[in-house]
């Protein structure tokens, strides 16, 4: 058994732009695996909705192409979680199938398992009827119609899955992993050589799947040293450090709270965790804990399209107007709602975001009163047809250009408009169905896996 | 008045909001001194009440707030009162939620 073993991440979302002198300083250094997340529900419903991944297919070749000539530089295996951003089965293909195609350039054929995590609608309205799904975190309770309406429905696996790929197949190149959560493959890869503290683990896993992030300035590529009892991290860019308050500070990142996180099995605790400063540039952590939960439960995301969309962008100068812009739009809002009975029914939607007075914080601004120069105004029309979209749409920005106010000197229009056409169509609107914990019968039950040579 | 206070602003390293998770909204706030950490927590400015004064949001909608002296911030968590990414949004990342925080008065010992 190795008493350490050191995982490379070269960045901390796939496709994002690995840095290559950093890359090949954490290959040298004599990196046992690299392994790369390339996950995230931040960029919204979309992409599980319409199967969109989360990066070009030129910007994901770039990095593929990279860690791939790393790994056969040193013969180490890749392991990919979340391929293509929501984790659908179709994304891991595809992920394979690129990687085939730049290794068979170099004339190389390597093992590349996959591990798929759709999951059968079918399946989730049996666990629901049993009462076997919970929100996670705030979401909404389930209803029925949220798994009817969804179009894709994943589960994030625990490290089992990809564990088990790696023993029954120790000379595997390429793991793709279909939606994980985000510290599943380093633990896969930990546990595979023997570093079984899930404290340990999930905490290098939890920081280092977001690569550098957690170095001071916020860098990319990060070599992690996993030893029994403690972790070591080291940013690969010699510009950068990690600091104690840096690497603590990390756990606040996108979490509800950074002491307790919760995922596939169990809570990691970090109120134990010791920082301790090894030199300039790396720290050493150890001391957290886990606790698993009586049920294992994996997360299901699911979304779906809920219309079509149409939108509408100009802006207000005159003072007359601006001074009265809320009321005004409520005033259209109310004439188009007249010729528009889906919009009082709510089976249409009609928005206005006004830039310059709450456009970004809505009812939550703390200064609703304030008057600026001049207001953007974004409007935004959802139907259950494009073309309901776009004539709602249509009549809510003819309104906005020629409808009067009082006051009103400028009698020519009201709305300085910088498209032609003025209204787009941009297609269908997603959301969330599914945030929620199921149990299940074993970490397995749910990710079926295959290998091939491509 | 005025030099009796200092802003948050003056105080912290990084003020910052983003999603965790499409239902939340989560705030960190991050001191380089552990001094100045102190002098913010033994304040008593930052409260429950103070947070949804600022955001409109009623106490059950704080899901937690809490200091932590491993990274010296503190740190509160929303319900997210809208769909992320969906029909209406108007920051999918949760990025620009941050700003009333900038201007909270801490006083001068």
């Amino acid at each position: 058994m190795k008493d350490q073993i050191k995982i490379l991440t070269p960045i901390g979302m796939l496709g994002y732009g690995i840095p290559e002198a950093d890359f090949w300083r954490g290959i040298d250094a004599g990196a046992d695996a690299i392994v790369v997340d390339a996950g995230s529900t931040d960029p919204g419903p979309y992409q599980l909705g319409l199967g969109k991944m989360i990066v070009s297919p030129a910007a994901l070749e770039r990095d593929l192409r990279l860690c791939l000539a790393g790994c056969q530089k040193t013969r180490i295996p890749l392991l990919i979680g979340s391929a293509g951003g929501p984790g659908i089965n179709a994304h891991v293909d595809q992920t394979i199938a690129m990687i085939g195609r730049i290794a068979n350039e170099q004339g190389w054929k390597p093992k590349v398992g996959a591990i798929y995590s759709d999951i059968d609608p079918a399946l989730v309205r049996q666990r629901f009827d049993q009462g076997r799904i919970e929100p996670c975190a705030s979401a909404p309770a389930l209803a029925a119609a949220d798994i009817n309406e969804s179009v894709h429905i994943v589960a994030q696996m625990g490290y089992e899955p990809i564990l088990k790929l790696l023993r029954e197949h120790l000379d595997i190149d390429v793991v793709v992993a279909g939606r994980a959560y985000d510290p599943a493959p380093f633990a896969a890869f930990c546990l595979l050589h023997g570093f079984e503290d899930p404290g340990i683990y999930w905490h290098i896993g939890k920081i280092m799947e977001c690569g550098a992030n957690c170095a001071e300035p916020k860098g990319r590529v990060i070599l992690g040293t996993v030893r029994h009892g403690s972790f070591e991290l080291e940013p690969m860019n010699p510009e950068e450090r990690c600091s104690t308050l840096s690497v603590a500070a990390h756990t606040l990142y996108e979490k509800t709270r950074p002491d307790l996180l919760a995922g596939p099995g169990g809570v990691l605790d970090l109120n134990g965790a010791r920082y301790e400063q090894l030199d300039e540039r790396r720290v050493r952590v150890s001391g957290s804990t886990f606790r698993p939960t009586p049920n294992y439960q994996v997360k299901l995301e699911g979304a779906g399209i809920v219309g079509y969309r149409s939108i509408f962008i100009g802006g207000v100068r005159d003072p007359i107007l601006v001074g009265q812009i809320d009321g005004f739009l409520q005033r259209v809002k109310a004439r188009v709602s007249a010729a528009h009975p889906e919009l009082k029914s709510g089976q249409a939607q009609l928005h206005f975001h006004v830039y310059g007075r709450n456009g970004v914080m809505g009812d939550m601004e703390p200064n609703p009163n304030f008057v600026p120069q001049e207001v953007g105004v974004l409007g935004e029309a959802t139907a259950a047809t494009q073309e309901l979209a776009h004539a709602i749409c249509s009549n809510t920005r003819i309104g906005v250009l020629h409808m009067p106010y009082a006051g009103q000197m400028a009698t020519a229009g009201n709305f300085a408009i910088p498209l032609n056409p003025p209204e787009n169509d941009i297609g269908p609107v997603c959301r969330f169905t599914l945030y929620h914990l199921m149990e299940v019968d074993s970490p397995l039950e749910l990710f079926k896996s295959r290998v091939v040579e491509v | 008045m005025a030099a009796q206070y200092d802003k948050l602003m003056q105080l912290a390293k990084v003020i910052r909001s983003k999603n965790s998770g499409p239902f939340e909204l989560t705030f960190d706030v991050i001191f380089d001194d552990r001094e100045v950490y102190q002098r913010v927590k033994n304040s008593g400015v930052i409260t429950n009440e103070l947070i949804g004064r600022l955001y409109g949001v009623p106490p059950g909608d704080i899901i937690a707030f809490m200091f932590f002296e491993p990274a010296l911030a503190f740190k509160f968590t929303l319900r997210r009162g809208w769909a992320q990414g969906s029909v209406g949004e108007r920051d999918t990342f949760g990025a620009q939620q941050q700003a009333p925080l900038l201007d909270i008065a801490i006083p001068r010992h």
